[in-house]
């Protein structure tokens, strides 16, 4: 054991692991989409590569790998190839972070909320860059709404991120669970003693949680209806590949943290067995979440850009900031 | 707008919302209604116009067209050409060849509806294609109707049909016309 506990093998195996889980959530969520997507359609979705289609998202990948990557010539060459790249890494660095269990987490640090949300702001600039250095109009046009549409959602996320920090007041997120011990009652969510509006803030960070990882019905930056692919139009083979993994990664990072704020992470619902059967929570709440999204996604049309950016101004941030407030007054009424 | 009908209004929002996920949830666990082609079939309806076809008589095997032509005549395209022959000891010719010139077949029906013997139909033969023009610009009608009554005759062996006064069912190979082979796809 003592082998498994040295620093860099820890660390090693933490990297692998993390790169493993991504790799095989953005692959399968793929595949679990577009079964959700066949399900509420009443049809069985991709079912012919291997048995009920699993197979599907290893076809699609062999697909994608065996494409040459185009570098359009009038392109950034440099950005339009590290664009990708600077799409997937800050998802990966976030899962660092995230405890997946009492003792499953690669780096316990104290500020882990805020890197989670410094590296979340990365993704932004690297759809923006993509857009910018496709020298594409649909592009471009996608990356402006990305800017515009993720500045909007930041606000009402980071205010309700800020509500959770005063509840919480710690960035550690393993501590932040296990100050949710006991019965699911202490689930941030439904500590309505601290704030009767816990509810509102768990959906709206939720809902700013699509917006910034541009889910429909707020996919505004690949509205194929109008702009082909918005900031992927001109990226083919893996280049696609990575983007297209990337929105998953960072839908796996948004309900990891939506778990850990609201949910109780790897707190059991009903206070025995967190320890052991930790991660089985875990992963049995961030999934629900994720079904969530994808139920969401094939049910509402995609929403137009100005009352996309109504919801936020005149909707989300004066609701967040009610809630920041009155959870301010609360904690010091009590 | 006053306070609280701008929150009412969020709230009735929110709550149609809700009332769309519920839709939808409840449409996934309904059971799928695809059907899965290329495994799966569906009977063409009885109205389908596939292209024309000789029938098979259920009861003796073999066509009831008597190359009277009426067909031949009645046709807007001039797409059926046809040949007859009268057998030893039956009362009627009997059509010993029946081209179909599909390409120019508007499947107007009037073959179909003139014809007084009922001897052709509509198959229900849609997978139709090939590489080469000549499969359909001269289809053997009567080269189909034999495949067909190759089936008819394996259901009906010759001692049964000899003595067979009473109303024979049709076999199946007449109630699933796509089961009939077709020009460029092999039989089953
Ligand atoms: S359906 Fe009309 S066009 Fe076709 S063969 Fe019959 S009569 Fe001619
Ligand atoms: S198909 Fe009918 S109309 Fe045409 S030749 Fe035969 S019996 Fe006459």
């Amino acid at each position: 054991m003592s082998f498994l506990t040295l620093e860099p093998i820890r660390l090693l195996l933490y990297l692998v692991g993390v790169c493993a889980f991504v790799g095989a959530n953005a692959a399968y969520l793929v595949l679990a989409e577009r079964k959700g997507a066949g399900r509420i359609q009443r049809r069985p979705g991709p079912n012919e590569a291997g048995y009920a289609g699993l197979l599907q998202p290893v076809a699609d990948g062999i697909k994608l790998l065996a494409k040459q990557i185009m570098v359009p010539p009038g392109t950034d060459a440099l950005l339009f190839r590290a664009a990708p790249l600077m799409v997937m890494a800050p998802s990966l660095m976030c899962l660092a972070v995230i405890p997946f269990g009492a003792n499953l987490v690669a780096r316990d640090l104290n500020i882990g909320l805020l890197l989670v949300f410094s590296f979340g702001s990365i993704n932004v600039m690297a759809l923006m860059l993509g857009g910018w250095a496709s020298r594409n109009k649909f592009a471009i046009i996608s990356s402006a709404r990305v800017v515009s549409q993720n500045v909007a959602y930041e606000i009402p996320m980071l205010l309700v991120v800020i509500t959770m920090l005063m509840v919480t007041g710690t960035m550690n997120l393993n501590e932040i669970i296990h100050q949710q011990a006991g019965w699911f009652w202490n689930w941030n969510v439904f500590k309505v003693w601290v704030n009767p509006l816990m509810p509102v803030t768990f959906v709206i960070f939720f809902i700013c949680m699509l917006a910034e990882t541009n889910r429909a019905p707020f996919d505004m930056a690949e509205a194929e209806s109008e702009l082909v692919a918005g900031a992927f139009t001109e990226y083919g083979g893996m280049g696609f590949g990575v983007f297209f993994m990337a929105e998953y990664a960072n839908i796996v990072v948004g309900c990891c943290l939506a778990t850990i704020l609201f949910l109780g992470g790897w707190q059991s619902p009903f206070g025995a067995l967190s320890g052991v059967l930790g991660p089985l929570w875990f992963l049995l709440k961030m999934y629900a979440l994720i079904f969530t999204v994808i139920w969401i996604r094939w049910t509402f049309p995609r929403t137009q850009f100005y009352s996309l950016l109504n919801l936020s101004w005149k909707i989300l941030i004066p609701l967040s900031l009610f809630t920041l407030v009155l959870t301010g007054v609360m904690i010091k009424i009590i | 707008m006053s306070l609280s009908t701008a929150i009412r209004d969020v709230a009735g929002g929110f709550k149609s919302l809700l009332v769309g996920m519920r839709i939808t949830l409840g449409q996934a666990i309904k059971p799928s209604i695809t059907v899965q082609y290329p495994h799966q079939t569906l009977k063409m309806p009885a109205r389908f116009r596939g292209h024309v076809k000789l029938v098979l008589d259920p009861e003796t095997g073999k066509s009831r067209c008597t190359a009277c032509g009426l067909c031949v005549k009645a046709c807007p395209s001039d797409c059926i050409e046809l040949d007859g022959i009268k057998r030893e000891g039956e009362k009627k010719k009997s059509v010993t060849e029946y081209e179909l010139d599909f390409t120019k077949c508007s499947l107007c029906g009037s073959c179909v509806d003139v014809c007084p013997s009922d001897a052709i139909e509509y198959s229900k033969d849609y997978n139709v294609v090939s590489l080469n023009r000549e499969d359909f610009s001269h289809m053997d009608l009567v080269k189909r109707l034999e495949a067909e009554a190759e089936i008819w005759r394996k259901h009906h062996p010759p001692q049964a049909a000899a003595v067979a006064t009473t109303p024979v069912t049709a076999p199946a190979a007449l109630a699933t016309g796509a089961k009939t082979p077709s020009p460029g796809q092999k039989a089953p």
